[in-house]
């Protein structure tokens, strides 16, 4: 099976500080250290699993610039065989739809049987493997946190209410976007890396893509107008008393606020 | 006296000479054991390198004290003494067993054979001592001691064929004394007396002599029968250490505190050409660390000190080298193809887990206590090395490997913030921290490393370590935002690619700042700038600092006050694993506290080179082990018995470890820990 895991270069909210910068339109950015977006990392990994079950070979892409070349080599070291860069200055500026669009071009150059997003880029809005899906005609689920490998389709799950899955069919070539937990994701050593360093990465523009200038910030519908920061609430209450006393008026807080019926 | 029964050479068993069949014997037999002793080396051959030919005179001089003087038996006192016993036995009885081998083809008697009387007697008496050995050996695998028990998970316990081996050498030791005696009452000649052979001798004083040449025939046989089956048993169990022994202590590990190269003979510099990091397959091993698991004689005394054992982690040391043992038996059999021809298997997922390596903390306390000086934390490491380049590695210690890439330290926080620590307020006024950056000329670096540069609590062990330094006269700085993670427990976790890149970063910024001498108040980091690193300037703790400076008079401490409602506090010394059995520093922490007027120290039975891992530093302290109990809640209860409510160590780590381990126990109140510096600070005068 030839599998497609659409990846993102995100700042690493576990390494950084993240900080309003001072105009208040964008965070601080100096300083900063990347990861690959934590649900694609997992979407990789499901991706070479179900390669190392059925055969096949993984390609991972992101739409950037040269920097996000980092997190592709990560991805290669971790096993995929293929990176490839969307890369234009024409790109920048878009929004969700001119990534899926971005994203569908690529698609159509080649043929894969499967299309991976993660769930959610934690610095997005969870919207470009539904758009993807949509501008290929291709079908789509989300939240999966299971794959089973069925001749021309897949068995996914994905968790419902209580903890409990709900099993789908879905018929190939299909786009899911890949919840976090769904594996465990292997490790990517400081040696993998190395050794992936010079293999070439391919870059495709625009112009390669047959893309007109509408994917960028000409064609984005959905424009970014400000950041803020929630006002400081009053801060915590510490109850007293006794522990019997303390989950009395805990129930009686609950129940005030509406968290208890 | 030849004229009154035949010896063995002379006489006639099933119509063949002795002296025929003796040569027929001694040559089979010691066919056989070449036989199967080349077979076990087969996998030695191919496994790994291992530099183990340098410094001889060293590693005789700890061959006379370890292997010949059975240094570390008596730790364990009644087996110690139970084995020195026997040991002495079997050397003194080298070379008469050699002599009485050799009679059965010269034709000569035992008496004669021997090189004389003082050393038959000494023979006699050690032969009983032997078999009296034997006798309790053989009770002991019967009424266990708790350390021998094997759990399910592991295995099967080989009680049987432990009791049969000490039961074939009883009988040999029997057999002799019996052949001694049969001959000394032919000859009318008398033996040492309250040996076994004297015994004997009185039992059979009355025989006939055909009863008695008849005996001293059969226990020539048996003893030579028997001799050359258990030459020739030994190779497949625990008893191979009888000849493995030497050679594994010989060749053992000379520098503590080290971890082996990812390979020997490659230098740093062309790892890159390695083909595969660690050890992944059984022949990744290095021949020395497979003469190890031959070498293992099942006493448990590892197992037995193990921290992560005791707290019911999936880990076992001694279980580390059986099942390894077992696998090469296996797949090495003395009939047949090594692996049956096919191709080795992983080792992870087969004879070890992924957790049950992880487990482990490097504490060391099973290497102190090894008789035979069996190595286990560079196999632990080897075997890391190899599940990192795999990408098994754990969830929980992902993230901090990441961090550690990206910057530098296992949290995540930023460079910048890493000298953030000077800057409390109250601190900042009275002790003002230099960064280094090479222009003044600073004599001093203090290593800080990543937990005592950003955890909130362990903050303070920096500053009181600053401020010791600061108020004793030292010219010191800090490298600020350049120091990166030491990186040991980095590569002590196996990812040798990011140490390397750690160490040489660091390595660098150290030689920039121009200073002659290192202090650091983490062991971790001591051990790393020691052992790990080269060409940076030598390395103190802080503790070495503080003795030096109170034996001198340049620190000088003033007495405890009470303690809570007037009584007085106990104080005890945990030794961190990283100052004490890899360092040896167990004294200069001790002599601190005990210069402190007033305060009342008890040590706690497991101290010094036995003390108890506090849960591990570094990366241990992210990974999420399965355990019935933490380890620093045992130990926080070793304290608490001992007598003590105020528990002084000399490491971060251990600080942590043990904070939330009082609170864990329920113990808030009635226990505290401090760190030395922490207390030196507040007496220093």
């Amino acid at each position: 099976m030839e599998i497609l895991v659409c990846t993102r270069r995100v700042p690493d909210t576990s390494e950084n500080e993240i900080e309003m910068n001072g105009a208040g339109n964008d965070i601080e950015r100096d300083d900063l250290v990347y990861s690959v977006n934590e649900a694609d990392n997992y979407a990789v990994e499901e991706a070479l699993e179900i390669v190392e079950r059925t055969g096949g070979i993984v390609t991972v892409v992101t739409v950037g610039g040269e920097d996000d070349e980092e997190i592709l080599r990560r991805e290669m070291a971790m096993g995929a065989k293929n990176g490839v860069l969307l890369s234009d200055d024409a790109f920048s500026g878009a929004d969700g739809k001119g990534i899926a669009t971005i994203l569908a071009a690529f698609v159509k150059k080649g043929h894969y049987d499967l299309i991976l997003t993660g769930v959610q880029a934690e610095d997005g809005a969870a919207q470009v493997g539904g758009m993807l899906a949509a501008m290929l005609d291709y079908p789509f689920a989300s939240l999966v946190n299971s794959i089973e490998v069925a001749p021309g389709k897949l068995k996914i799950a994905r968790e419902i209410e209580g903890g409990n899955k709900e099993i789908n069919e879905i018929d190939l070539p299909c786009v899911l976007s890949i919840q976090t937990g769904i594996n465990e994701p292997r490790y990517v050593g400081m040696r993998g890396i190395r050794q992936v360093a010079s293999v070439p990465i391919p870059t495709f523009g625009a112009v390669e893509l047959g893309l007109n200038g509408n994917a960028g910030a000409a064609g984005a519908k959905v424009r970014r107008v400000d950041y803020f920061t929630a006002p400081e609430g009053k801060g915590a209450e510490m109850l007293e008393g006794s522990t019997e006393a303390i989950v009395d008026s805990l129930i009686e807080l609950l129940k005030a606020k509406g968290g208890l019926n | 006296m030849a004229e009154a029964i035949q010896s063995p050479a002379q006489a006639t068993f099933w119509f063949v000479q002795g002296r025929v069949l003796f040569w027929l014997i001694n040559l089979l037999g010691s066919a056989c054991f070449a036989y199967i002793v080349a077979k076990r080396l087969t996998p030695l051959m191919r496994g790994q390198r291992d530099m183990r030919f340098d410094r001889p005179l060293m590693r005789l001089g700890r061959l006379l004290k370890f292997w010949f003087g059975q240094w570390r038996h008596p730790r364990y006192l009644a087996a110690g003494i139970i084995h020195i016993l026997l040991f002495s036995g079997f050397i003194v009885l080298v070379m008469h067993t050699f002599a009485l081998l050799a009679m059965g083809t010269s034709g000569r008697h035992a008496a004669a054979a021997a090189a004389g009387g003082l050393y038959g007697a000494i023979s006699d008496y050690a032969a009983t001592v032997v078999f009296l050995c034997m006798i309790v050996a053989i009770v002991r695998r019967l009424l266990k001691p708790a350390r021998y028990a094997v759990p399910a998970k592991y295995g099967k316990a080989h009680t049987a064929d432990a009791i049969f081996l000490l039961a074939l050498i009883a009988v040999l030791m029997a057999a002799d004394s019996v052949f001694e005696a049969s001959h000394a009452v032919a000859v009318r000649e008398s033996l040492p007396v309250i040996s076994l052979a004297w015994m004997l001798e009185g039992a059979l004083a009355a025989a006939p002599l055909a009863v008695l040449s008849n005996l001293y025939l059969g226990a020539y046989l048996v003893h030579e029968l028997s001799f050359f089956f258990l030459l020739c048993y030994r190779p497949f169990g625990i008893q191979f250490h009888v000849e493995t022994s030497l050679f594994s202590v010989y060749f053992a590990k000379l520098d503590r505190g080290t971890v082996k190269p990812v390979r020997w003979g490659v230098p740093d510099g062309q790892l890159d050409q390695v083909q595969s990091f660690g050890v992944k397959t059984f022949e990744d091993f290095t021949w020395k660390h497979m003469l190890d698991f031959y070498s293992c004689a099942d006493c448990g005394r590892c197992s037995d000190q193990c921290p992560a054992n005791a707290v019911g982690r999936p880990l076992s040391p001694r279980f580390l080298t059986i099942k390894a043992r077992e696998y090469a038996f296996e797949h090495y059999p003395v009939w047949g193809r090594a692996h049956n021809g096919h191709p080795s298997q992983p080792l992870i997922g087969g004879i070890y887990s992924e957790d049950e390596i992880w487990s482990c903390t490097t504490c060391g306390a099973c290497e102190a206590e090894c008789p035979l000086l069996i190595e286990y934390i560079d196999k632990i490491v080897d075997l890391r090395r190899g599940m990192v380049e795999d990408g098994q590695v754990p969830q929980s210690l992902q993230k901090p490997l990441k961090a550690l890439e990206s910057r530098g330290n296992p949290f995540g926080k930023m460079e910048k913030k890493k000298a953030d620590w000077v800057k409390a307020k109250d601190f900042q006024q009275t002790c003002n921290v230099r960064i280094l950056n090479g222009e003044h000329n600073t004599e001093t670096l203090y290593f800080v490393d990543s937990i005592t540069s950003y955890d909130d609590r362990i903050q303070a062990i920096g500053r009181a370590t600053a401020s010791i330094l600061d108020r004793s006269g030292e010219n010191f700085g800090i490298l600020g935002a350049v120091e990166k993670d030491s990186g040991h427990d980095v590569r002590r976790f196996g990812e040798e690619t990011l140490f390397m890149a750690l160490r040489e970063h660091n390595t660098e910024a150290i030689k920039a700042s121009g200073v002659q001498r290192i202090v650091t108040s983490d062991p971790h980091a001591y051990n790393a700038l020691k052992h790990d690193y080269k060409d940076v300037p030598p390395v103190e703790h802080i503790s070495e600092v503080i003795a030096r400076k109170v034996h001198a008079g340049d620190i000088q401490l003033k007495p405890l006050p009470d303690g809570k409602e007037g009584g007085r506090d106990v104080y005890t010394y945990h030794d961190p694993c990283y100052l004490g059995r890899h360092n040896g520093i167990y004294d200069a922490p001790r002599e601190v506290l005990d210069a402190i007027p007033g305060l009342q120290r008890v040590e706690m039975p497991r101290s010094r080179d036995r003390s108890f891992c506090c849960g591990g530093g570094g990366l241990a302290l992210f990974y999420e082990p399965k355990e019935d109990q933490r380890m620093g809640v045992k130990r926080v209860q070793m304290a608490a018995e001992a007598g003590a409510n105020v528990i002084v160590t000399a490491c971060p780590f251990c600080m942590v470890n043990m904070e939330d381990a009082i609170k864990v126990a329920g113990m808030e109140g009635k226990m505290t820990a401090i760190d030395l510096t922490e207390l030196v600070e507040k007496q220093m005068r």
